[in-house]
Order: C-alpha cells, then sequence, then structure tokens
C-alpha cells in the first residue's frame, strides 16, 4: 500500500502548491515541528516563522512561512499561509528586510513575551536561510 | 430646427463618445477576465478557512469564555458596517446598488436607536454616503494606488477592525459588497462578520464529527484564526467586488455604446432629411424663379 498522502498550500491570492504523491510534511508549529505522514489522526494548528518540508518520491521541496493554519483531515494536508516563498527563489533583498523590520519590532519596548519569542525566531529563521 | 452644420457635429460627437465607450468596454472586458480569475483563484483559500472554523467552533465547548469575536460580545449596540465600492465611476448601477442595500440596512440602524459607525472603502461609496451619513462615517479608506487587489490591503482593512473591536467600540459588524454572479447580474450582499454567523453549519452535519487534536488549544487556535477569517473575508469581498465592478461596466458600457448607435442612426436620418429639405426648397426657389420670368 502506498504511503503517500495529498498537500494543499493555499495563499489568499491562489492555490499555491498543490500535490499527491507527498509521503512526509514537515511544518513548523507553533508548539514545535511537526513531521507529518499518512494516516496522521485529523489536527489543526497554526504555525510560527519557519520552513515547511515537503517530502515526495521525486523531489524535496522548502518553503519559508510566516504564519498561517495547518489542517490534516482525511489525508489531505492543507496550509492556509498569507506570506510564503520557495526557498530555491528567495529574494535576498525581501530577506535582509523581513530581518531588519523584525529587528525593528525587537527593539521596541512594549511587546509581550509571546511577539518576541515568535520575532527572535523569525530573525533566525531568516539569517540561517540568508546565510545559505 | 438645427442647421445642417450643427446636426454634423453633433453626429461627430456622438460618434467620438461611442469609441470612447466602445473602448471602455474592450478594456472592462479583458479586466473581468483577470478579476474572474482572481476571484476564483481566492476561493480555496476562504471556503478551507470557513472549514477550519466550522470545525473549531463545533469543538467549543464552553461558550461563554470563547472568544468573542465569535459569539459576540453579547450586547448589539454599535454596529459597525463597512461599505465596499469601487473607486472608479462610469459603471452602472453597481456602486449605487451597494449603496442602496447599505443605507436601508443604515436606516433600520439608526429607527432602532442603536449607534451607527461607518467605514468606507473606495471612494465612491465615500462620495455617496458623506452628504447624507457624513457624522457617522468614521474613517475612510481608499486603494486608489494599488493596481491589484492585493491580500495586503484587504488585511489593513482586517486590522483596523479588529483595533476597534479590541476597543470596544462596535458589537456588531457587517460587510457589503456585490457579489459577482454572472457579467450582467452582480448581487449587493450584506454579511456579518463579527460575531460570525454560526447557521451555516447546519448544513454538512454529515461525516464532519472527526475528532481534531488541536496543538495548542482551540481557543488559542480560534483567537489567532478569527482575526484572520475578517481579513479573509474582506478579501473575499474585494475579490468579488473588483469582477462586479468589471463586469458591471462592461455591461453599462456596452449599453452606451449601443444607445449611442442608434443615436446616431436618428440624427443621421434627421440630417439627411433636412439635408433633403434644403434641396428640395432650393429647387422650388428655382423653378418659381423661372416660370416668373
Amino acid at each position: 500500500m502506498s504511503n503517500l498522502f495529498n498537500i494543499d498550500i493555499v495563499n489568499p491570492e491562489q492555490s499555491f502548491l498543490s500535490k499527491d504523491n507527498v509521503f512526509e510534511v514537515v511544518i513548523p508549529a507553533v508548539e514545535g515541528e511537526i513531521g507529518i505522514l499518512k494516516d496522521h489522526i485529523p489536527i489543526i494548528s497554526f504555525l510560527k516563522p519557519g520552513i515547511i518540508r515537503v517530502f515526495s518520491e521525486s523531489e524535496e521541496q522548502s518553503f519559508y512561512v510566516e504564519d498561517g493554519i495547518v489542517e490534516f483531515k482525511d489525508n489531505t494536508l492543507s496550509v492556509l499561509t498569507s506570506s510564503i516563498f520557495d526557498l530555491k527563489n528567495a529574494d535576498k533583498n525581501f530577506v535582509s528586510e523581513s530581518i531588519s523590520s523584525a529587528e525593528a519590532e525587537l527593539s521596541k519596548d512594549n511587546i509581550d513575551d509571546q511577539k518576541r519569542f515568535l520575532l527572535n525566531h523569525k530573525v533566525e529563521v531568516l539569517k540561517s536561510i540568508s546565510i545559505n | 430646427m438645427p442647421s445642417l452644420d450643427d446636426l454634423r457635429k453633433r453626429i461627430t460627437s456622438v460618434k467620438s463618445t461611442q469609441k470612447i465607450t466602445k473602448a471602455m468596454k474592450m478594456v472592462a472586458a479583458a479586466k473581468l477576465r483577470k478579476a474572474q480569475e482572481n476571484a476564483e483563484k481566492g476561493r480555496p483559500y476562504s471556503e478551507k478557512m470557513n472549514n477550519v472554523i466550522l470545525n473549531l467552533s463545533k469543538s467549543i465547548t464552553d461558550k461563554e469564555n470563547a472568544p468573542k469575536l465569535l459569539v459576540g460580545t453579547g450586547e448589539e449596540k454599535v454596529h459597525l458596517c463597512i461599505v465596499l465600492t469601487a473607486d472608479r465611476g462610469l459603471c452602472g448601477g453597481f456602486n449605487t446598488n451597494i449603496i442602496k442595500k447599505a443605507k436601508s440596512y443604515f436606516e433600520k440602524i439608526i429607527s432602532e436607536n442603536k449607534t451607527l459607525k461607518i467605514i468606507t472603502v473606495g471612494s465612491k461609496g465615500y462620495d455617496q454616503l458623506k452628504r447624507q451619513y457624513k457624522s457617522y462615517i468614521v474613517e475612510n479608506i481608499s486603494f486608489k494606488e494599488s493596481k491589484n487587489i492585493n491580500y495586503f490591503d484587504a488585511d489593513k482593512v482586517g486590522k483596523i477592525i479588529i483595533e476597534k473591536f479590541e476597543k470596544n467600540e462596535f458589537d456588531v459588524c457587517a460587510i457589503f459588497y456585490n457579489k459577482f454572479k454572472n457579467v450582467i447580474t452582480q448581487i449587493p450582499q450584506e454579511q456579518q462578520i463579527v460575531p460570525l454567523n454560526e447557521d451555516k453549519d447546519d448544513k454538512d452535519d454529515s461525516g464532519n464529527d472527526n475528532d481534531y487534536e488541536f496543538e495548542p488549544d482551540e481557543d488559542e487556535i480560534l483567537s489567532n484564526l478569527l482575526p484572520k477569517n475578517i481579513s479573509t473575508q474582506i478579501f473575499k469581498a474585494m475579490l468579488e467586488n473588483s469582477a462586479s465592478e468589471q463586469g458591471s461596466r462592461m455591461t453599462a458600457m456596452d449599453n452606451a455604446t449601443r444607445n449611442a448607435g442608434e443615436l446616431v442612426d436618428r440624427l443621421t436620418i434627421e440630417y439627411n432629411r433636412s439635408r433633403q429639405a434644403a434641396i428640395t426648397k432650393e429647387l422650388i426657389e428655382i423653378i418659381s424663379g423661372a416660370e416668373s420670368l
């Protein structure tokens, strides 16, 4: 029996990615990374800034996401996000801009711990992207 | 009776107007296709979003502590209305229809002695509403500069709404926009987004009794999700609106072109007739002149 399932990544403007031959997806959920295989129990969670890795038979794709919601049901993984890009064609300027704007946000005093954590994390992830 | 020269000028002027309306129709048709495509592409997102929220709200048992954006503040005193219109005119009844729908809602609110607040998105709506409802308009947003409709703009509106909600500035929020049915028909819509209307979830109860695993818990997901949903709804409305606007403009301009054609025909007949009359008159004059000799 095959161990493949479907993934749909949609952003508000369009359907970003739709595949039916993936066997593992790793998503940066807010409480830690989750690896999803076929027949995972239904789950709803939301994302923190990080990298979604999609493993299909032929290739491995990575996407950077900022936030979003994931739902897994009936062997279909839906990712709803408003900010996503493929790591392969990452725009260097955009990445460095995002880093600096996040850092500017961090330097403000009036942010709560959760936000600080998310921003710190975002900077970390973005930096790791820009190094590669 | 206008002179021949006047008629000739009139015909040329109508003809050039016809050229303009024809060109506008073509442009609207091209834009319509794109807008329609965009609206279709955007649909999965809002549908999935709705699904997730539906599943979530079902699993919430403790209604009292549920996020206020979902269940409301418990009061219905202050109504916030978001009126989404186009930035440009010459699109038939497009803007007027939304305004009409909104106005009837406003009147209802006012007659019930509730407080009304209006946010207009798009400059045409503001122009039409400011005469009568100036004092109620709290904000006037326009995205004239952005060429395409993007989520970023919708998110801005969404953030304004959330901000106002958190400051307890309103209890109920409704948006007004035109739903795109087809090129000829656009239906003005009134949609309540805060609190979320729950009457929809009777429909697909079947097979939806999945026990989801939530990470973190439902409340936290919901409170994260609901603000996003508002932006999504606004975005959806904007997409529908833009498709409707182009469709409406296309039909309006098509009608205008046809009317101009009819007018040209009529004027041409009139022109020919008066030219003929002038010739006949001259002939009579010549003949009677010759006879008298």
